[in-house]
């Protein structure tokens, strides 16, 4: 068997969610080659290189794929894959969620997005209903393109390795959409999805200038942030903070969920939380049966005094 | 402008999930159906641009059993001007939904298709991306922002980091996210109206496109259970717990 794996990376290292794809790719068993696509990103094939279990990587350098634009990037990915490969995978984030179903129809395969464990190199188990159910699928086709959720797969290491880094031509550019702007969320706290510790806050939090003690609370633990859906929709927190079926997956140490009543849609994102707490003040809310830790209480006395015991 | 909206009938999300004793699926008889909630969102933009006078003509679009009727005239409901129903009783997976929306693209020339980003039944989050492929057009996905210009259109997608924005040429497959709207509910005169909009059946097979399923479902079980845990009285116990039984901080 011979396994793609196309990586996520900031053009300086792979990202997190490529190392539980590389455990996924180890798990299925073969020659594992990344490929790293990018404008400037030497540096992340290089870090690439060094994985354990890499035997390849393929680097390709060009301002076509800077912004991972999905009609460039899936015709290079499966031109690629379309000669020599068995599997194709890519994590479960924007990247790997925007453009591996155009690889898969390009290639006339069908998809199977976002799995939770490796059964044998056809056959995989992912979520179906944001989570309520587990499907064990087998899929014939070839090339099998996968999409891997990241806090289901360990992170694979770096290795003393040095795979072999391959010089590959970019493609020819479709000209069908140009890349305009970006307004990124910039913080000094670790990332959402790998973080050890998430703070996430709900609507409870009640607005946008109360939610500086959701941070507080996280930069306490040295956490990320997060938010529930209605949080977002309301505007107290940015897009990209939502925790759920929708949003982000987050599986960290410890879950701290603030003013959040427990929908199911949120709780598919971070009920393989290891340890979670829930502050609320209401005790019927749902989020108390999957909390180890519950907090009956004001979120606005209980957060404060919080803080307080911790810096103790 | 004529706009293709993806409209999939799927368990109400309220519905609290049950997996069949015997491991083939989940139980949907005798459940809530409605409109994939995402698709509520594409059908509302849409009928926001035909508002506009940006779109000419709204066409929803479901596939699947007959009932897929239901979901195409709340579609209408809100606004769509017709419906087509592709009729199949059998399951059809996201390449086949595809690949036959692919084959009414050819037949009604629409520029621009919006789907929504994922279906809360399958969570597969595949379909608009397949279709842009197969008809070589771009894409737009979870779309928060959509501004249709001449020949080209603004889309701005929610991403990882943030937000996104990308220009593509017309025509393009879109596919939408939570925040690009909040779908209205149909009023009463609407829903009357909606019943002599028309729908068109057309039978699967009719399309000539392969839809056999690719992906085997083995069985299907309910995820591990969580327990609950304990209540804490107070903040300081809750530090204490954390601190030194869970040993988490
Ligand atoms: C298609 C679809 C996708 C969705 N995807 C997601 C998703 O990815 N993520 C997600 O989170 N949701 C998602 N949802 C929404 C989900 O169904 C819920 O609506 C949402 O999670 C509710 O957010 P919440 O718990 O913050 O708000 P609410 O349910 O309103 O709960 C607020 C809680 O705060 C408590 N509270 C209020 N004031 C205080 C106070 N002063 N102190 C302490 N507690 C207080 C209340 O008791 C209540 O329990 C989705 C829904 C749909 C239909
Ligand atoms: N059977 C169907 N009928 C109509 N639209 C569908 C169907 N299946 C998928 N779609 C569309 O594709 C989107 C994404 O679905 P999925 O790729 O299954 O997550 C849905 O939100 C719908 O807009």
């Amino acid at each position: 068997m011979a396994i793609l794996v196309i990586a996520d990376h900031d053009n300086t290292a792979v990202r997190q969610a490529t190392l539980s794809t590389m455990t996924a790719a180890r798990e299925i068993g073969g020659d594992i080659t990344v490929l790293i696509a990018g404008e400037n990103c030497r540096a992340a094939a290089d870090d690439a290189a060094k994985l354990e279990g890499v035997s390849k990587v393929l680097y390709c350098d060009s301002p076509l794929y800077g912004h991972h634009r999905a009609e460039p990037f899936a015709a290079l990915i499966s031109g690629i894959a379309a000669k020599d490969y068995s599997h194709v995978l890519a994590p479960a984030d924007t990247l790997g969620k925007n453009t591996m179903p155009r690889v898969a129809a390009l290639l006339d395969v069908a998809q199977v997005s976002d799995i939770a464990a490796v059964v044998s190199p056809d056959t995989f188990v992912r979520p179906i209903y944001a989570g309520n159910a587990m499907a064990t699928v087998q899929t014939a086709d070839t090339p099998k393109v996968i999409t891997v959720r990241g806090t289901s797969f360990d992170k694979a290491p770096h290795g003393s390795g040095a795979a072999t880094v391959e010089d590959l031509p970019a493609g020819e550019d479709p000209g069908l959409s140009k890349y305009v702007s970006s307004e990124l969320s910039s913080s000094e706290r670790p990332e959402l999805t790998s973080a050890r510790v998430v703070v996430s806050g709900g609507r409870g939090v009640g607005s946008m200038e109360d939610f500086h003690h959701i941070e507080g609370l996280a930069d306490k633990l040295s956490g990320a942030v997060g938010a529930s859906r209605a949080a977002v929709d309301a505007g107290y927190a940015p897009n990209d903070f939502q925790v759920g079926q929708t949003g982000k997956i987050v599986a960290p140490e410890l879950y701290v969920a603030v003013g959040i009543s427990g929908a199911i849609q949120h709780l598919a994102g971070m009920k393989d939380s290891k340890v979670i707490v829930a502050i609320n003040k209401d005790e019927e809310a749902p989020i108390f049966q999957v909390a180890d830790y519950g907090l009956v209480a004001d979120l606005f006395k209980a957060v404060p005094e919080l803080e307080a015991e911790l810096a103790k | 402008m004529k706009v293709l909206v993806a409209v999939k009938r799927v368990v109400d999300y309220n519905v609290k999930i049950r997996v069949k004793a015997d491991k083939t699926g989940v139980e949907t008889a005798n459940v809530k159906m409605s409109m994939n909630p995402f698709d509520e969102i594409a059908v509302e933009e849409a009928v926001r641009l035909k508002e506009a006078g940006t779109a000419t003509e709204v066409i929803a679009v479901s596939m699947g059993p007959q009932q897929c009727q239901e979901t195409i005239r709340t579609a209408l409901a809100m606004g769509a001007d017709r419906g087509i129903l592709v009729k199949s009783d059998d399951e059809l997976q996201p390449l086949a939904v595809a690949k036959l929306f692919k084959a009414l693209v050819e037949k009604e020339t629409p520029d621009l298709v919006l789907l929504g980003k994922q279906a809360i039944d399958d969570d597969s989050n595949q379909t608009g991306q397949m279709l842009a492929g197969l008809l070589g057009w771009p894409q737009a996905t979870f779309l928060s922002k959509v501004a249709i210009g001449d020949g080209v259109a603004t889309m701005t997608r929610e991403i990882d980091g943030g937000l996104e924005t990308i220009e593509v040429k017309m025509p393009c497959v879109g596919t939408v996210d939570l925040r690009l709207n909040t779908p209205r509910y149909a009023s009463l005169p609407n829903i009357m109206k909606a019943k002599k909009k028309p729908i068109e059946t057309i039978e699967v097979g009719s399309l000539g496109v392969d839809v056999a399923p690719r992906l085997k479902t083995l069985k299907v079980e309910e995820p591990p259970e969580r327990q609950a845990g304990v209540m804490v009285p107070d903040v300081p116990t809750l530090v204490d717990k954390l601190r030194n039984e869970a040993k988490v901080i």
